[in-house]
């Protein structure tokens, strides 16, 4: 095993996921099996290889840096499940 | 025949010729929804409203003369690419009420060609899976044989081609999700090479693999959604400045003298025999054509679902970590403070695969283990890259088949997450060396499913994929079989 459930859980905080008693269990057994499955990728010696970010050499995409029109905010807020005036809305951050 | 049955080709020529108008093919369209869709559910949403106001007003351009290469045409959209004013939502609980305030570059590039909307069709949630059994809506089923899943990520995009429920439709394909459900459902489908087709509006997954392309009823009609989607987007740094040449010239030239690469990892025990056998026969007719069969090898093949597993987690945590319930979608009903409310959103948000993959990929990028995976996988991908570089040395093209078995039934594999990515095994190396690819139809199975056969070739090398698809579809004259619905 090379997950437990507390891993799991420790995971689960860090991609602010909250997940159930059940869900943990069950993802613990199946994330276990992924990653043994892709142990296999250690049979390879892989030294001094560069790594692939990307498959197509595109280097920096530069542009004029020139006004162009924009969302506005009335558009930008308009999927907002909480907005009020110019600003999305949210729960209080602190106490 | 019903209009609905027709190819893109056929039906340019009767539009041309005035015999048919794009609003009576917007009919026969939805009429034929009427009746299948409710076993297929192929749609997310219909937008028969908008589709028949495109309709008329692509016949006030027909009467004018103004003909565009997809005017009066219904097009379906995998529900992945943002069209504005009309709900878009992966698949995903969590975006099921977004509205997007524009339109994907590819939108854009099809309305200006003329094309009808048909509808916004069904996918696995956020384009992960391969079998469309994930999606927040509900299943979609293979119209060849309603208890079988029809293939995924696209799975609605596929069915609604094969079942007639549209002419040409629009998929995204990250590791097999075109190809895997063409094949599946028995029509073409292409991933272009990385950076052909602009990604501006199609909701990312895995941003270094993504890429979108059609499916279609034939090979002409898949060069023709080719010369309307390709070229390259200022508004997606990705896409790239390369000329796209008028791919349905390359539609039906001789292939004399080409050499076709047979690589030996593809064809290894564990294919369904009716699988293996159909693509035999495909090779044969390739051969009869004048292509002359080289044996290779893509030596590092059986480590790419594991390459895959990592890096299309890994980006697909980082772009999915914007679901947080602030700017649109969905937001949970009861949280009291603001980390609670993006932990209940995403909890309640996202569904099982969804979150299985943002584990895995949060794992692989955490501290202390990311050079152990992602940065092994991201070298391991290289070596998949020069295994393809070093093949296309040897050939002008690769035949494999697209995937290792028919479609499967619905709920077989929903338990187990590792045998469902390997129904991928032969279409996700594509993806990570960025290289194009296209299923063609091959047969059928005794109990009569669909068999596809895949042509991979070089970067920016879609017009010899177009040219030996379309020789060899000639050729073979596969029985032009359609789904009983």
């Amino acid at each position: 095993m090379k997950l437990s459930t507390s891993d799991v859980e420790y995971v689960a905080k860090l991609a602010r996921l909250e997940v159930t008693e059940a869900e943990k269990e069950k993802f613990t057994a199946q994330l276990n099996d992924i990653l043994l499955y892709i142990d296999q990728l250690n049979e390879l010696d892989t030294k001094g290889v560069v790594p692939m970010s990307h498959a197509i050499a595109v280097t920096n995409a530069f542009r004029e840096d020139k006004i162009a029109e924009s969302l506005g905010t009335q558009k930008a807020l308009a999927n907002a499940p909480d907005a009020r005036g110019e600003f999305f809305r949210v729960p209080k951050v602190i106490d | 025949m019903e209009l609905y049955s027709l190819t893109i080709h056929e039906l340019q020529e009767k539009i041309k010729n005035g015999d048919v108008s794009a609003m009576q093919l917007a009919e026969s369209v939805f009429s034929r929804i009427d009746t299948v869709e409710e076993r297929v559910h192929s749609y997310i949403r219909l937008m028969k409203e908008e589709a028949l106001t495109a309709a008329a007003i692509a016949d006030e351009n027909i009467k004018k003369g103004d003909i565009q290469p997809l005017t009066g045409i219904p097009v379906a959209l995998k529900d992945i690419v943002c069209t504005q004013g009309i709900t878009t939502t992966c698949g995903s609980h969590i975006l099921h009420n977004f509205v997007p305030p524009y339109n994907a570059t590819v939108v854009e590039k099809l309305h200006d060609a003329g094309a009808v909307f048909v509808g916004k069709t069904n996918m696995d949630e956020f384009a992960m899976g391969s079998s469309t059994e994930t999606s927040y809506f509900g299943p979609t089923r293979n119209p060849w044989d309603l208890q079988r899943i029809p293939g995924g990520s696209s799975g609605g995009s596929a069915t609604a081609v094969a079942a007639d429920e549209c002419i040409a439709s629009i998929g995204s394909d990250t590791g097999g999700s075109i190809r895997q459900p063409a094949a599946l459902c028995g029509i073409v489908g292409m991933k272009p090479t990385y950076g052909r087709v602009s990604r501006f509006g199609l909701i990312a997954f895995a941003s270094s693999l993504d890429q979108i392309g059609p499916f279609t009823k034939d090979v002409e009609d898949c060069a023709i959604m080719m010369n309307v989607l390709a070229g390259y987007d200022p508004k997606e740094s990705t896409s790239v400045k390369a000329e796209v040449p008028d791919y349905r010239q390359f539609v039906g030239r001789d292939i004399k003298g080409w050499k076709i690469g047979i690589p030996k990892e593809y064809f290894v025990e564990g294919i369904d025999p009716e699988v293996s056998s159909a693509v035999k026969k495909a090779i044969e007719v390739v051969e009869k054509c004048g292509g002359q069969c080289v044996d290779i090898s893509l030596p590092h093949t059986q480590y790419s679902v594991a390459v895959y597993y990592i890096i299309a987690p890994a980006e697909a945590s980082s772009n999915l970590a914007r679901y947080d319930g602030v700017k649109y979608g969905f937001r949970t009903a009861d949280a009291r403070d603001l980390a609670e409310m993006y932990q209940k959103t995403r909890m309640q948000g996202f569904g099982a695969e969804v979150k299985r993959r943002i584990m895995i990929g949060t794992y692989a990028l955490s501290a202390g283990y990311y050079d152990a995976y992602y940065g092994k996988a991201s070298q391991v991908r290289a070596l998949i890259r020069q295994d393809f570089d070093e093949a296309f040395k040897q050939c002008d093209i690769i035949i494999t088949p697209t995937t290792p078995t028919p479609a499967f039934k619905i709920g077989e594999k929903t338990d187990d997450p590792l045998q469902m990515y390997l129904s991928d095994i032969f279409t996700i190396s594509t993806n990570l060396a960025g290289i194009p690819g296209i299923s063609v139809p091959c047969g059928f199975t005794a109990a009569g499913l669909p068999i596809g056969v895949q042509f991979l070739a070089g970067h920016f090398e879609e017009g010899k994929l177009l040219q030996i698809a379309s020789v060899y579809e000639k050729s073979a004259a596969i029985e032009k079989r359609r789904p009983t619905l």
